[in-house]
């Protein structure tokens, strides 16, 4: 890959911490902040949908950002932004995490056979529901000490996140009622992140059909 | 009688965060929860950004005299003007709820011409004046329950479109009218542009069979909280069918022709396996993306507000059934 700078950036350990307490403070207050103009009706005629979208909104940008940082480390080069990936990951998930209950909370007010059955018989709750599911799997290995023990597994198991951004992106498209409105330009980044790493992805689907026939 | 909505709390109009915080509000959350792409190809929405002065003002409503609501209307909680007037599916001005009440605001309402025509005796064209002044208005408070499962209470003023058509005396061969709204990509940002407006085929149409078009239910709405409509709800005159989910009840009407043929409408047109030609609310016909047997009721308060109800047959508007007899409403959704 062609790089942008002749010499890596590096970036000390104080500006690195004060980023992520910057990232904390962010992601936090946001969603703090969107709970307490929400309670107190602030948050637009509806605050419920209000709350929705914009949980589900950042979990997608904070996915496809945790998904651009190793190609920009690699490209510019600036290898201390993979500090970031995990944290940065992590929020993506709290989000997705806050806008499922969101919605069992506020839009369906807990009412336990009305949200089983949604997320069975709507197919673009089914497919959220998978992309949450695989976001809980990840974030529950992603501390260093579950990595070092699942050696390359971890990697196989983390590979996951291209299918959970596809499902997510998917249900994104299906909840609005046309086609042509921002999720097109989501699947442009997808398409464009997915492209960089071709060669990665490529290879892992020939060694499964290799596997396949070896059988 | 339809169940009354208990709201947890009870405020009246004037406790209710006024308009134009709600607006800096979601400006502030908008900007922050992504600026939607459309909007950055819109032309008309470019400096949408938080610190944005709110430049493009609300338009001027008028005040209009109108008889106090009659046996049609519902004591339920209104909801209140900031929100009705906020919170608005009319793609012509972007798919975003919010960006009707930022982009219609300069929508010219007059002159105005509302042609009645196709088979009738006495074909009819309304100005802007006439749309409030030819027939006596009243007052009458529905509820409105959109296909995405919300709904809410309005106050509208207008007059029944069967007064209108009678007046136009329908030919013996009409069976159905259809309804178009204003065309002008001028004005509507989103029928210039694809990404605006939802990809929708433009004008948009909608239609009623004649019986249902006369039912005294069915209203010319020219107004809403005692004045004059705003733009981003439809002025200076639509449409409202309080039985049948929202996008039914079509917004700033240039025409209105009856025919002997069943006329083709946007929303079944776009997807016809998930929106019917009589889309009446049936909480027993479940949308793919929404279930219809509740819905959420936008009234005041906030998140915590249990504000989940059952949705009712034919909005709860029971005295429509006589139309349908017979009639199998799970196939005709
Ligand atoms: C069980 C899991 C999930 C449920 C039940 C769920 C539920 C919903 C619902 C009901 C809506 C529609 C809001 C509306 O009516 O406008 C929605 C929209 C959305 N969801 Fe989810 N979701 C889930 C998982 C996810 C995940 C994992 C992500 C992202 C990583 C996500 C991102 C989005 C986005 C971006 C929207 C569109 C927001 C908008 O434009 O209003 N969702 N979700």
């Amino acid at each position: 890959m062609n790089r942008l700078l002749s010499r890596p950036l590096r970036l000390p350990a104080t500006p690195r911490r004060l980023t992520k307490a910057g990232i904390h403070l962010l992601a936090t207050g946001y969603l703090v902040a969107l709970f307490y103009w929400g309670a107190t009706d602030n948050l637009g005629a509806d605050p419920v949908k209000a709350l929705l979208h914009s949980t589900g909104t950042w979990a997608i940008n904070l996915l496809l950002i945790s998904l651009s940082i190793s190609p920009l480390a690699k490209w510019l080069p600036f290898p201390d932004l993979m500090r970031f990936r995990r944290l940065v990951g992590l929020y993506s998930f709290t989000y997705a995490m806050v806008h499922f209950f969101s919605f069992c909370a506020f839009e369906l007010q807990f009412d336990w056979t009305l949200i089983a059955s949604e997320i069975v018989e709507r197919p673009y709750i089914t497919v959220g529901f998978a992309a949450l599911l695989i976001l809980s799997l990840l974030a529950a290995t992603s501390t260093t000490p579950i990595q070092r023990r699942m050696g390359p597994a971890w990697q196989r198991l983390h590979n996951w996140v291209y299918a959970a951004a596809l499902l997510a992106l998917l249900h994104y498209t299906w909840s609005l009622k046309t086609v042509w409105e921002e999720p097109v330009f989501y699947w442009l980044i997808a398409a464009g992140l997915l492209y960089l790493r071709r060669d990665k992805l490529l290879w892992v689907v020939r060694k499964k059909f290799k596997k396949n026939l070896a059988r | 009688m339809p169940k009354v909505f208990k709201p947890s709390v009870k405020l009246t109009d004037n406790d209710v965060t006024d308009e134009r915080i709600y607006r800096e509000r979601r400006q502030i959350v908008k900007a922050m929860g992504f600026v939607g792409a459309s909007s950055l190809l819109a032309k008309s929405a470019t400096a949408d950004w938080f610190w944005e002065d709110d430049d493009k003002k609300a338009a001027a409503r008028r005040p209009l005299s109108f008889q106090e609501p009659g046996k049609y209307s519902t004591s339920e909680t209104r909801t209140p003007f900031a929100k009705v007037s906020s919170y608005n599916n009319f793609y012509e001005f972007g798919t975003d709820k919010s960006d009707p009440a930022e982009n219609a605001g300069q929508l010219q309402t007059s002159p105005w011409t509302l042609r009645v025509d196709g088979l009738v005796e006495n074909p009819l064209k309304l100005d802007a004046d006439d749309l409030t002044e030819r027939f006596p208005l009243e007052e009458r408070i529905y509820r409105l329950r959109c296909v995405e499962a919300w709904s809410m209470v309005i106050p509208w003023v207008g007059f029944e479109l069967a007064a209108l058509l009678r007046a136009a005396k329908p030919l013996s061969s009409a069976k159905y009218v259809a309804f178009e709204t204003l065309y002008d990509p001028k004005q509507m940002p989103g029928q210039a542009s694809r990404f605006m407006g939802g990809g929708i085929d433009y004008p948009y149409v909608e239609g009623l069979r004649l019986d249902e078009a006369m039912h005294p239910l069915t209203l010319m709405a020219v107004g809403l909280y005692g004045k004059t409509l705003p733009p981003q709800n439809g002025a200076p005159i639509r449409l409202v069918v309080p039985w049948k989910y929202g996008f039914k009840s079509i917004k700033s009407l240039v025409r209105i022709r009856l025919t002997d043929k069943r006329p083709p409408t946007t929303w079944n047109r776009l997807a016809p396996q998930e929106y019917g030609f009589y889309a009446n609310v049936n909480p027993d016909v479940a949308h793919p993306r929404w279930s219809q047997a509740s819905e959420r009721r936008i009234t005041t308060g906030g998140l915590f507000t249990r504000n989940r109800i059952e949705t009712e047959m034919f909005n709860g508007y029971s005295e429509v059934a006589p139309l349908y007899q017979g009639m199998n409403l799970t196939k005709w959704y």
